[in-house]
């Protein structure tokens, strides 16, 4: 009797857990997208600098994925997403900051999926991802030489791309399964 | 026995008066995704039918929706659900943002992830046939080029 009673207190306390969680998470995003825009243009290098923990979250999720771990890219994920929240984009030139904030909202989506999804939704959420870090890197540059490269396999066919320091071919779409598949498209030099 | 029943009796009819919010609004929305897209009448009904109560402002309450725990079970889906798409307020979001929901559409209803499972038990008519998904897929493919 007792214990009935009980179980439903708990299922009821549960369940309105829940409901402020949620509340919670909107209030973060919204604090999160109140950044100033201010026109100090920094220096190509500083904005070079800045993109260092964003590029080296991004290619942890991707070497996360070449090894089919599922763990690694999860964990990847969130760095990165929290990488790309503390982006300053008050120190880049103001007529790209629109499209700067409009990145980083969408890569920072991409980064909190992969930390809480199974491998293949993963590997989703990456791929579109790598368009958007690219797009990135053509605006405020890279620290380091990127290789552009695609398997024309993935997704039915309909083809993926990805980022990777080095030339050499290691695929994080498809991982142990077709981890040769793919070829640089076009080298991103500092 | 008769203790505990009558117990869980005055709790349920207790609990009854615990408010939820209401997932609905009169106004149509300027910014809805099926108003600006102008999708053809067989998809827009297909939208609606298997995504609004969820992903929109105006959920379509089934009988016991106004009963809790229910309510509050689907309450928590409706947050959720718009917290991740709110076709309701489509046009806030960037372009790139709209581009990368279409993509996560296509993607989530060819993969057979949405409408959810646990949501079609209650609505089998929203169910979406593989010819109907197809369709589907096709239209929203094309606003994504």
């Amino acid at each position: 009797m007792k214990t009935t009673l009980l179980t439903i207190g708990l299922a009821l306390t549960i369940i309105s857990c829940n409901n402020s969680k949620t509340e919670k998470r909107a209030a973060e995003t919204t604090n999160e997208t109140t950044a100033k825009a201010e026109n100090t243009a920094a220096s190509d290098q500083e904005g070079e600098k800045a993109i260092t923990p964003i590029i080296d979250a991004y290619l942890a999720v991707k070497n996360g994925l070449v090894n089919d771990n599922q763990e690694e890219a999860a964990k990847s994920g969130g760095t990165l997403a929290t990488a790309l929240a503390s982006l300053d984009i008050s120190q880049f030139d103001a007529d790209k900051q629109t499209e700067l904030q409009e990145i980083v909202e969408v890569a920072k989506n991409h980064g909190e999926h992969i930390s809480e999804s199974e491998i293949g939704h993963q590997r989703e959420h990456f791929e579109a991802l790598s368009k958007d870090i690219k797009d990135l890197t053509a605006i405020i540059g890279t620290d380091r030489t990127l290789y552009h490269q695609y398997c024309p396999m993935y997704n039915d066919n309909k083809g993926g791309m990805w980022l990777s320091a080095s030339e050499e071919i290691k695929n994080p779409l498809f991982g142990d399964k077709m981890m040769k598949c793919g070829k640089v498209q076009e080298v991103i030099s500092l | 026995m008769k203790k505990a029943a009558i117990i869980i009796l005055i709790l349920g009819i207790g609990i009854q008066f615990i408010p939820v919010p209401k997932n609905q609004s009169d106004e149509v929305s300027k910014t809805d995704f099926l108003q600006t897209v102008e999708a053809p009448f067989n998809i827009q009904q297909m939208i609606k039918a298997s995504c609004y109560d969820c992903h929109s402002n105006n959920t379509n309450y089934p009988w016991y929706g106004r009963v809790r725990p229910f309510a509050w079970l689907l309450q928590q889906h409706i947050d959720e659900g718009k917290d991740e798409l709110n076709f309701s307020t489509f046009q806030e979001y960037s372009g790139r943002m709209q581009r990368e929901k279409i993509r996560s559409m296509i993607s989530q209803i060819s993969d057979g992830e949405m409408p959810l499972k646990e949501y079609l038990w209650m609505h089998p008519e929203a169910e979406l046939t593989n010819d109907e998904k197809e369709q589907l897929i096709k239209y929203l493919e094309t606003l994504n080029p």
